[in-house]
């Protein structure tokens, strides 16, 4: 994707297999092949039986690479499109076993298009692509063949209007014709897709021109805007979406899950924590969200090696923090925890000492000797500073900076002071 | 002098009954606000803090009897929106949205429309701003007289897009006796209503302001927006970058995301390292440390 164009930053949106993207396109008025989805090699039998001739099985996975992985192929009866099934549903790729295999008639492809709606975040709208050189991958063509590629930004409040997706395709190569005609509907329902289910990437790659010269989505990839998903319900459910299936790109571990569990039970505050890519022996309870990705950085400069990331936010209750800190103290190889946070207006300072404290108390550890560094300087601090004097703790204010802090606690666990 | 307030601005508070809102009324008007109103649906005739609470933006202003300057929007995910159109509509200028978890489209519906009428959006998903010694608009800082301990009026205009860190960033400012002329907690969401580069031409017309420091982190596209704006304009005022987040420039981190609004990475043009590289390329030091700025800033000063 050229540079302006891909989408910025953002919570990971929810991802849809194939099968639910070339639903959701049908629902919008887009044209798709005569496709099954099939949870048994007997289902994909059925549905090859009932599309007739040579059909594609392609593995329902929400990860790339199956065609690589074995997880494509072309069958030519029902039988052995039943056979292909079998053994794709036992495939397992990038660590994901598939839902399902889709069922797809084998296209007698006279050219490929490519067609895409994502936000653009500088400009703070929308914006259309259009290709003519569809089938590969767009980065390419946008570097390479720059003039086959429409663009166009959509107006937030206006309705969508058909010709700005005309100009686009008309842009992509010099389209007209027939091509022109069939494919800017295609573009304005994409658009009018992105915007009614919030979609922070809409895409059809590619938009087929059969022999017949009809125009279909071929293959879809839809990314629904995390914030978004609650507003969705209904569509989602009737395309058969389970919201609580988990979409995780990784299956969280027991620390995420505990963690997201004390977090859930108890509406004051928020905790979060993630150790999947760590594996350090300083156990990490940290905040707020700017806090926490300055102190990670600062001890990891300093030669420290974190267990964990965390978040503390908001106003989290004593039992919050002390589940938070168990959580990390429980972690193999950890022996000390460095608890610090950037300047906090809202989180009171002498509940997460009230709640570390109770945390190391309960595990049998002293919390002196376990607390490498305690640093959270703002609300509530006097408070807090007493409540860790009884318990040997020194108390760091704001006279000691982000960066010190985190170097006082990676040299206590490397020199076992 | 300042950016965006200044010590008659006038301001409400949309949503002002909810508990977050009752504390950020408080702290604001023990800062010196002029907060002259709130609203909350079906709430009329109500006080906060010896604040009237109306119904309606349009009875609000009714009351005030002229334009309100401001508003701070703190009312759910789903009400959001609205609430940034009825400001607007009713002619406030500067809307400073709290609530967190906002659609991105409901965000970009709100920018469009206030670009049309004259509006300017700071966050959503931020703390606010604040004037240090005239006023605050939002949770910035917390309670006054933590916001007094923190930031000291000055020359240093600071934007970050995360709220803790532009009061950690201030306190060091007003510790090494630079002080802040207005910070501005942006927020960190994917779109927000002001970016950098949106408002560099502010602070640059500010006579108090001598240099900006910035807070980033990885994720969106800000750091060259404020770049380009940079070579555009050939401004002169000097900026000093603090650039969080790096380790999520790992291969074992990517694709992986920290709850914290706006930091997945998606590739290299979005990473820690890139944007580095970036900024420094443009003659925007980047410092390592927080506690670095001052030194930073007083050398780019001269």
């Amino acid at each position: 994707m050229p540079c302006d164009l891909a989408p910025a930053s953002l919570p990971p949106p929810m991802r849809f297999y194939e099968y639910e993207s070339r639903r959701i396109v049908e629902r919008a008025g887009i044209p798709v092949t005569d496709y099954g989805f099939a949870e048994t090699a007997d289902e994909a039998r059925a549905a090859a039986g009932r599309i007739g001739g040579p059909t594609v099985i392609k593995s329902q996975v929400l990860t790339g690479g199956r065609m690589k992985a074995g997880g494509v192929k072309f069958a030519d009866t029902p039988d052995e499109a039943a056979q292909h099934a079998e053994e794709i549903l036992k495939l397992e790729i990038g660590g994901h076993m598939p839902a399902g295999v889709l069922v797809d008639p084998k296209a007698e492809v006279e050219q490929e298009y490519y067609a895409a709606v994502l936000w653009d975040g500088r400009a703070k709208r929308p914006m259309m692509l259009f290709s003519d050189m569809g089938g590969i991958d767009i980065e390419e063509v946008a570097e390479q063949h720059p003039d086959h590629v429409g663009r166009g930004h959509l107006s937030n409040l206006q309705p969508i209007p058909d010709f700005r997706a005309k100009e686009v395709v008309a842009a992509a190569g010099g389209l007209t014709g027939r091509e022109l005609t069939r494919a800017t509907p295609i573009l304005a329902r994409l658009a009018q897709l992105q915007r009614d289910y919030d979609m922070t990437l809409a895409e059809i790659n590619p938009v087929a021109r059969l022999a017949d010269g009809s125009f279909v989505a071929l293959d879809a990839h839809m990314e629904m805007e995390d914030e978004a998903v609650g507003r969705h319900k209904n569509m989602l459910s009737e395309i058969g979406v389970e919201l609580e299936e988990p979409r995780e790109t990784y299956e969280p571990s027991e620390f995420e899950r505990n963690v997201k569990a004390i977090d859930e039970a108890d509406h004051r505050g928020v905790i979060q924590g993630k150790d999947h890519g760590f594996d350090g022996d300083l156990g990490l309870v940290i905040g707020a969200g700017g806090g926490s990705l300055t102190l990670t950085d600062a001890i990891r400069s300093q030669g420290g090696r974190p267990a964990n990331y965390a978040e503390i936010g908001g106003n989290p209750s004593v039992a919050k923090s002390k589940g938070l800190a168990m959580e990390v103290l429980k972690k193999d190889g950890v022996e000390k925890i460095a608890v610090m946070m950037s300047i906090v207006s809202n989180t009171r300072v002498d509940i997460v000492a009230r709640g570390v404290i109770a945390a190391c108390l309960e595990l049998g550890k002293d919390p002196a000797e376990t607390i490498a560094v305690f640093r959270i300087p703002g609300a509530w601090e006097e408070e807090g500073a007493k409540i860790l004097g009884k318990y040997g703790i020194e108390f760091r204010d704001r006279g000691t900076s982000m960066w010190e802090a985190a170097g006082e606690a990676v040299e206590k666990v490397q020199g076992g002071g | 002098m300042s950016i965006l307030l200044s010590e008659d601005s006038t301001f409400i508070v949309q949503g002002i009954t909810g508990r977050e809102a009752v504390n950020l009324t408080r702290e604001c008007l023990d800062y010196g606000s002029r907060i002259v109103g709130g609203v909350t649906p079906g709430r009329r005739g109500r006080e906060v803090h010896g604040v009237p609470v109306f119904d309606t933006v349009q009875q609000a202003v009714e009351h005030h009897g002229g334009p309100i300057d401001g508003s701070v929007i703190t009312v759910p995910p789903a009400f959001t929106k609205d609430a940034i159109f009825e400001a607007i509509e009713n002619g406030i200028e500067l809307i400073v949205v709290v609530t967190e978890r906002i659609p991105r489209r409901d965000v970009a519906e709100a920018v469009e429309l206030a670009g049309e009428r004259g509006a300017r959006i700071i966050g959503p998903n931020c703390l606010g701003l604040i004037v240090p010694g005239v006023c605050k608009m939002g949770g910035i800082g917390g309670p006054a007289k933590d916001a007094a301990k923190a930031y000291n009026p000055g020359k240093i205009g600071v934007m970050s897009r995360s709220g803790g860190m532009t009061t950690e960033i201030s306190s060091t400012l007003t510790a090494a006796g630079l002080g802040v002329s207005t910070a501005v907690s942006i927020g960190g969401d994917a779109i927000i209503g002001s970016t950098y580069a949106e408002l560099m031409p502010m602070f640059e017309q500010d006579p108090e302001t001598e240099a900006i420091v910035i807070y980033t982190e990885p994720g969106g596209r800000m750091e060259a927006e404020l770049v380009d704006w940079q070579r555009e304009t050939k401004s002169k005022l000097p900026i000093v970058a603090f650039m969080a987040g790096k380790f999520m420039d790992d291969e074992e981190m990517q694709g992986m995301s920290f709850g914290h609004a706006g930091t997945i990475v998606e590739g290299e043009e979005d990473s820690a390292t890139q944007k580095i590289a970036r900024l420094q390329e443009a003659g925007i030091p980047v410092v390592e440390r927080i506690d670095e700025i001052p030194e930073r800033v007083k050398e780019q000063l001269g």
